[in-house]
This record gives structure tokens, sequence and C-alpha cells, in this order.
């Protein structure tokens, strides 16, 4: 890679490690580029078979849902259980996929030491080339390197490594597997792209690269039909958020006339305080992180995206990808900050999303469903953060959730890994991530069973583990900026942000209590109570593998100590505070800008501090005791056998009708509304049929008159010459 | 005198006009146009007296093409015949559009 200008000569970490920042994205791209070329010269046949090869007849009760999670089990253990092969290049990739993820993380770790070693204020900007030279605009393949970048490529890497490594032991016999690790590496590579762009443009390449790999895993069993949908739908409702982006972008640049993160910093302040350009830049902005990060009126496609392969939900639909939301408002916090009506719609917007999500949680049956509406409210409980302003808690919020959803889902992973293997030994349909199926399974997998215990209690809020500390830091907060704060004072129709905030607030705690009640209950119903899978499975269900296990222990440690990264005031075991002295240099004055404290103060009573700690603690340990006390796993029967829910209870199942309402209201009109009036009424007809056909039929009616005309018969002729020319002279004479 | 010449002259390419208009037979018409030429000739040697000879150089003209038409028309009407074994017009369509 060729260095045409080197910036920021002057700067700390120029001429030492940080110079090989290019390789950070660049080794995941090299590893993409083997395993695409291996899964491309292997002859072997990409995605699943037919899907009742060698079990005699079609299901009767073959639903969506058992259709999504039969691709899981051939996924996971090929299709014929007496060919069960690894792909013929398996033990390359499996080497090269981790590999290059693991060489990642060295550097960034290598990188990060180097930071921590200097004092660094300013970004490190490296410029590549140039990328978009038009006119006045300048737009460079450039990377910046600050504390909150580090942050994000720290957590890409190591948790993206841990999951690369799990991914071994879950697609080993899958027939796409070199494909799978191309496309996950391919992922690697444009996260890495997003957080470390230096402008808007380079971080919406990422932004939409990794959408697409996205919708290349959800959709990585496509032969089942379900799962091509839901990789479409993933698809085009992102698409909705993108072109907020795509607005944000256009409105910065024809008032600004930069796009670079450091020249609309500086020209921030002089936009108008909370005018509404601004705040239309930011708006657009969090519609785009609404699609990207699945917030209300956007987050429905998260919950299908769990038709792909379970590391992928882990990796993606969890720990980094949806994130992208988070970190692009905590990125732009100098955008934010100074639109307060903004910065309260985002508030707002997370704190019912992380409730309604919650409520949906409590009642769905699907493992990795419970896990994907839990994402969907704890994503809400990190805009809450950066939305009042708490950018840092948001960020500390983030990284928590992406040790210990990580390992839930990955744990979920094993669990299902085990269901099928059991299911698969006896040949049976029945669904192997319902969790009317389970029960019981701490007998057969005490190391899942134990790490995933950690991890509830983590979401939860239980301390002193990780989801505690980052959980508490939000509601604080918001309980803080609800008193006093640019928020409060503004007001957003007609009602004043410090009600809203308030509200907000009670939200979140609403929400901590559901969380805490849906993750027992998938805890209860998963891993206690009998065992509801089938006497001729029970024999079968076994813990999985060491490569699989090992990235769950590495993530169960984090879960547990994630959490004293940011250890509150209120609770000083440690050292207080440090990823909030380590992006102070990047979020800290529009933190102080939205809180309206001035610089050297501090922002909160230890005291105060200490009601939120115990508000917050009680809630979880009352969500968990309502669980334990009100939920009988052995009244449960398999899925099968299990009547439909009642009242309230089948709308949270229904999830509240939402994707039937989008249907009726949106997809169905605009489906016949495009059949209808703009292809038959539109194309077929004005177009086609009036314009084009229209006037062909008009000339052929011309010359079918004229052709009467000509009728072959003299005498018919020489009749209109004598009439024409009597009418000539009959003009003529009688003028 | 000239008037009377131009009153049989018009009477005549009356005659022509309607035989042409009204009649089927291919040699019937082709005879009406004659009648309507040489209609035309009186009235040129009529005008001649008044107006010199350049009325009769026409007269002379028109007698010479017309007798090259008649030479052409009746050989169409002779090959009409044996290939249709008619010369009834109404028959005879074949330039219909």
């Amino acid at each position: 890679m060729m260095l045409l200008q080197i910036a920021a000569g002057s700067h700390p970490l120029h001429g030492t490690v940080a110079e090989w920042v290019w390789l950070l994205p660049v080794l995941p791209l090299l590893g993409f580029l083997i395993n695409g070329g291996i899964s491309l010269i292997s002859a072997a046949h990409v995605g699943p078979s037919d899907p009742d090869m060698g079990h005699g007849g079609e299901d009767p009760a073959h639903t969506d849902a058992h259709a999504i999670s039969d691709a899981e089990n051939r996924g996971a253990h090929g299709d014929d259980h007496h060919a069960v092969k690894p792909h013929r290049y398996a033990g390359i990739v499996s080497i090269i996929g981790p590999l290059v993820l693991g060489l990642s993380f060295i550097l960034a770790w290598l990188i990060f030491s180097q930071m921590r070693s200097v004092a660094m204020t300013a970004p490190f900007i490296q410029r590549y080339f140039s990328w978009m030279p038009v006119g006045s605009l300048q737009i460079d393949a450039a990377i910046q390197l600050d504390q909150l970048s580090m942050l994000m490529v720290l957590v890409i890497t190591g948790v993206g490594t841990l999951i690369h490594i799990f991914s071994v032991g879950y697609m080993r016999e899958d027939p796409g597997y070199p494909r799978y690790f191309a496309y996950l590496n391919l992922f690697v590579f444009f996260m890495l792209v997003l957080v470390l762009g230096a402008n808007y443009p380079v971080l919406f390449v990422g932004w939409e690269g990794v959408g697409l790999c996205s919708y290349l895993l959800i959709g990585f069993w496509f032969s089942e039909k379900a799962n091509a949908d839901a990789g479409k739908k993933a698809f085009i409702v992102n698409r909705i958020g993108d072109f907020g982006f795509l607005i944000a972008m256009f409105l910065l640049f024809s008032n600004i006339g930069v796009l670079d993160f450091a020249g609309v910093k500086a020209a921030a302040p002089g936009l108008a305080f909370g005018g509404a350009l601004v705040t239309a830049i930011c708006l657009f902005m969090f519609l785009g992180c609404a699609g990207k990060s699945a917030q209300i009126p956007l987050y429905i496609w998260l919950p299908d995206a769990m038709a792909g392969p379970t590391p992928v939900s882990a990796l993606i639909h969890a720990a980094t990808m949806v994130t992208a939301g988070v970190y692009l408002v905590a990125r732009s916090s100098f955008l934010f900050s100074i639109a307060p009506v903004a910065s309260l719609v985002v508030a707002l917007i997370g704190g019912i999303t992380a409730l309604f999500a919650a409520t949906i949680g409590l009642k769905q049956w699907d493992i990795k469903k419970v896990l994907a509406y839990s994402t969907v409210s704890q994503l809400g409980y990190m805009f809450v953060g950066v939305g009042v302003g708490a950018y840092t808690a948001g960020m500390f919020h983030l990284m928590t959730h992406a040790f210990f959803k990580a390992l839930l889902f990955l744990g979920s992973g094993s669990v299902i890994y085990a269901m099928h293997a059991a299911y698969h030994h006896t040949g049976s349909h029945e669904d192997a991530q319902d969790m009317r199926n389970m029960g019981g399974l701490r007998k057969y997998m005490p190391i899942t069973w134990g790490l995933m215990w950690a991890a509830t209690l983590a979401i939860a809020g239980i301390p002193p583990l990780s989801g505690f500390f980052s959980k508490d830091s939000i509601l604080g907060a918001t309980f803080e900026r609800a008193g006093h704060s640019t928020l409060a004072d503004s007001r957003l129709f007609g009602i004043p942000g410090s009600a809203l905030l308030y509200l907000v607030y009670i939200f979140g705690v609403a929400a901590a209590f559901l969380t805490a009640v849906y993750m027992t209950r998938m805890m209860i119903y998963t891993f206690h109570g009998p065992n509801r899978t089938g006497s001729a499975e029970e024999s079968h269900l076994r813990e999985a593998p060491w490569v699989m296990t090992g990235p769950l222990v590495v993530l169960g440690i984090l879960s547990v100590v994630g959490g004293w990264f940011n250890l509150p005031e209120a609770i000083p075991i440690g050292r207080v505070g440090i990823l909030d002295s380590w992006l102070d240099p990047v979020v800290g004055d529009a933190t102080k800008r939205v809180a309206e404290v001035a610089a050297g103060e501090a922002h909160a009573a230890a005291s105060s501090e200490l009601v939120f700690i115990l508000v917050a603690v009680a809630v979880a340990v009352a969500g968990i005791a309502f669980a334990l006390v009100r939920l009988r796993p052995q009244k449960l029967v398999p899925a099968a056998q299990s009547p439909e829910e009642e009242g309230f209870e089948r709308v949270l199942a229904h999830k509240y009708y939402v994707d039937e309402a989008y249907d009726a209201a949106i997809i169905n009109p605009t489906y016949q509304i495009s059949k209808k009036v703009l292809w038959r009424g539109i194309d077929a007809g004005l177009i086609d049929g009036l314009l084009v056909n229209g006037s062909s039929a008009l000339m052929r009616g011309f010359g079918w008159m004229g052709s009467r005309l000509q009728s072959g018969a003299v005498g018919t002729y020489a009749w209109v010459l004598v009439v024409g020319v009597l009418a000539v002279l009959g003009a003529v004479t009688l003028r | 005198m000239l008037a009377e010449s131009l009153a049989l002259s018009a009477v005549l390419f009356t005659i022509g006009v309607v035989g042409v208009l009204t009649r089927r037979n291919a040699i019937i018409i082709f005879m009406c146009v004659e009648l309507m030429l040489n209609a035309v000739n009186l009235t040129f040697v009529a005008f001649s007296r008044y107006y010199g000879a350049a009325g009769q150089v026409f007269v002379v003209f028109v007698m010479t093409v017309a007798a090259a038409e008649a030479a052409v028309g009746l050989a169409i009407i002779i090959s009409i015949f044996r290939h249709r074994q008619t010369v009834n017009l109404q028959n005879i369509n074949l330039l219909k559009g």
C-alpha cells in the first residue's frame, strides 16, 4: 500500500506500530480472498440439498420456523447422517479463518498498548489515497485511529476471533464451510472499515459492506426459502435506514462542505444550537442507526435474521454489526450534543424499544428468538445511553453486551448443536430450537449451563457482573440528565424533555425487570426441570467439543469482569472510570455540553449513584425471583403438544402482530399499488398500451383508411378524377 | 361559327366522359377516351382559325400520341383478355389496396 501523504507528522503515534493500522482490516480481507478462492475452486456443492432426503416423506406439520431449524440442522451436520464428511479443504480453512482474525487482534492489542503509553488528544489520521476529489470536496481513503475506534476494534477482533474459533466446531460439517468463513472474514473487514474510517463516506462503505455480509450470512442456507426471505427482509429494511443516513450526509455536505469527522467536528460549533438543520441531520442519521441497530420502527428484520447460523447471530446480530448505529451516534456526538431534540428522540426511541422488545421476549419459545428480542432491547439501552449524552455509558454497554450476548448466542448454539445431534441420531423432525423440547440440559451440558447462567446474571444486572455496571451507568445518567441537561430544557411536541427522560428512565427500569424475567425463563426452560427432548434422544445429548466450549469460557470470564473497566465512583473497589477517561478525548466535550457541566466539575454525587445502584439490583433480583417462583418447567410439554397461548400472552407470542400490521399497512398496499397501478395501469396500460401500441394503432388506422381508397377498380378512379376536375373547374369559374 | 364548333366539341367530350364513367367494357371505354381526344382536337382546330396555326400543330401531336396510345392500350387489353377471358373492368381490380 502506498502512502501518498502522511498526515499528523507530529502526532505521538507517528512512527510507531500504529502506522500498521491499515493491516487491521487488510488481514481479514486476505482471509476472505483465500477462503473465497477455496470456495470457488472446490467442486463441492454449496448449500444443502433436498431437505427430506433420507428421512422419507414430508412432515405434515412443517412450519416456517421448523424449516429454519431444519436448515440449521443440516448446516451443522450435513445432509445425511452416514455421509457426514468435512469439506475437502476444511483443514486449511479452519486455520486461515480464525488465524487472520487472531493476527488482527494481536496487532490491535499492540497498537492499543502503544496508545496507552502516549498522551493522545487528537485522533491519529492516516490518508492513503484520494478517493473522491470532486471540486471543493476531498474524500480520502483514510483511517482515523482514536480511543473510540480502538475500543470498537478490540471488541470486533477480540469477540470476532472467539466466534471464528467457535465456528470451526459448529460449521465444520457444513458443505459450504469455506464460503462461510469467506463471508465471515469479509464481514470483519467491512466492520473494521466502518469503525476505522476517517470520514462518513468511508464509514458508509463499511456500513453497506456489513449489511451485504449480513444478508449473505442470514441467507447462508439459501435453498430454504424462509432463510433467503429473511436475508432479503434484513437487506430491504436496512435500505430504508440507509436512505436516512445518505440524506444526513447530503445535508452535511451541502451545509458544511466537508464529510471527514475532524472537519465536521471543527465546523459543528458554527451550526445553530438546536437549530432545524442540525436536528434534521441528526434525525436522518438516527434513521440509519434505527435500521442498522434494529430500533423501532425498523427492528423487525433482526428476529428473522436468526435464520442464519448461530455464530453469525452472535457476531453480526448481537456483538458487532447491530451496534454500528450506537457507534455512529457516539462518533457523531459533536452533532448530537448540539441537537437536544434529536438526542431526546434517540433516547425516547431507545427506551420504548428496550421495553417493547423485552415484553415480546417474555413469550418466545425459540431460544434464538428470545435472544434476538433481548438484543433489540439491549440495543435500546445503548441508544438511551448515547441519546441522553452519556456516550461513554452507551459504548460501555456496547462492550459488555458484546461479551455476554455473544456468550449467550454461542451457548445457545452449543445447545442447538447438541439438540440437533440428538434428533439426528433418531431421524426425528422435532424443532431443535424450541425450548419446550429442551429442559434439564444442565445434566448433559454442565459447562454451557454454568457459563450461560453467568451471562444471564450479567445481562440481568446482578453485581459484580459486567451488565450491572453498564446498565446502571446508563440508567443513572438518564435520571441525572432528566434533572439537569440541555435535553431536559428542550421540548418535544410541547412535552418537556425532563418529563420524557423520567419516562425513559421508568421504561429502562421496567425493561431491566423484564430482562431478568425472560432470561431466567430461558435458563429454567432450557437447563432445568425434566427433560422433554424425547426418551430416545436423551442419551445422545452431550457437551459440544472443546473448540466450541473454549471460546465460551473466555467470553464467560469477560462477561464477569467486563464491567470492572468502568467502575462507578460509588463502588471504588478498583480504579474508577477507566473507560470514562479513555474515551474522554473523543466524547468528553459532547458529554459535558449535554450535561451542562463545566470542565473539571464532578458529574454526580456518589451518594445519589448508590441509590440508583440499589434500585437496579433490587429490580434485577425481583425479576429473577419472579421468574423462579412463577415458572413451572415441570408443567411444560414438548412443542408438538403445546396448546396456543390465550389472551395477551398470545399477542406477545405473536410479537404484537407488528409483522402482520406492516404487511397490511405498508407491504401489501405497496405490492398492490405496484402491481395494479404501476405495472398494470402505468406500465402496461399507459406506456405500453396508450403510448406505444396506441400510436402504432393510430397509424395503422390511417393506413387502413388510405388503403380503402385504393379499390383497384378503374371506374372508381375515373369517377374521383372527374369529380375532382369538376370541383376545380367549379371553384375557378364560381370564384 | 366558333360557338357551334365549341358546342359540338363539348357534346362529344361529355359523351366521352359519360361513356368512360358508365361503361364496363374496356374496349368501349377506350373508344370513349378516343372520342374525348377528338373532341379536344376539334376545339383546337376551331380556335386555330382565330389564333394561328399552333392549334393545328397540336392536333397533329395529339393524333400521333393517340395512335401510339391506341397501340399500347389495345395490346394491354388483348393480354388482359388472354389472361382473364374478359375485358370487363369490374372484374379487374388487381391493384386493390
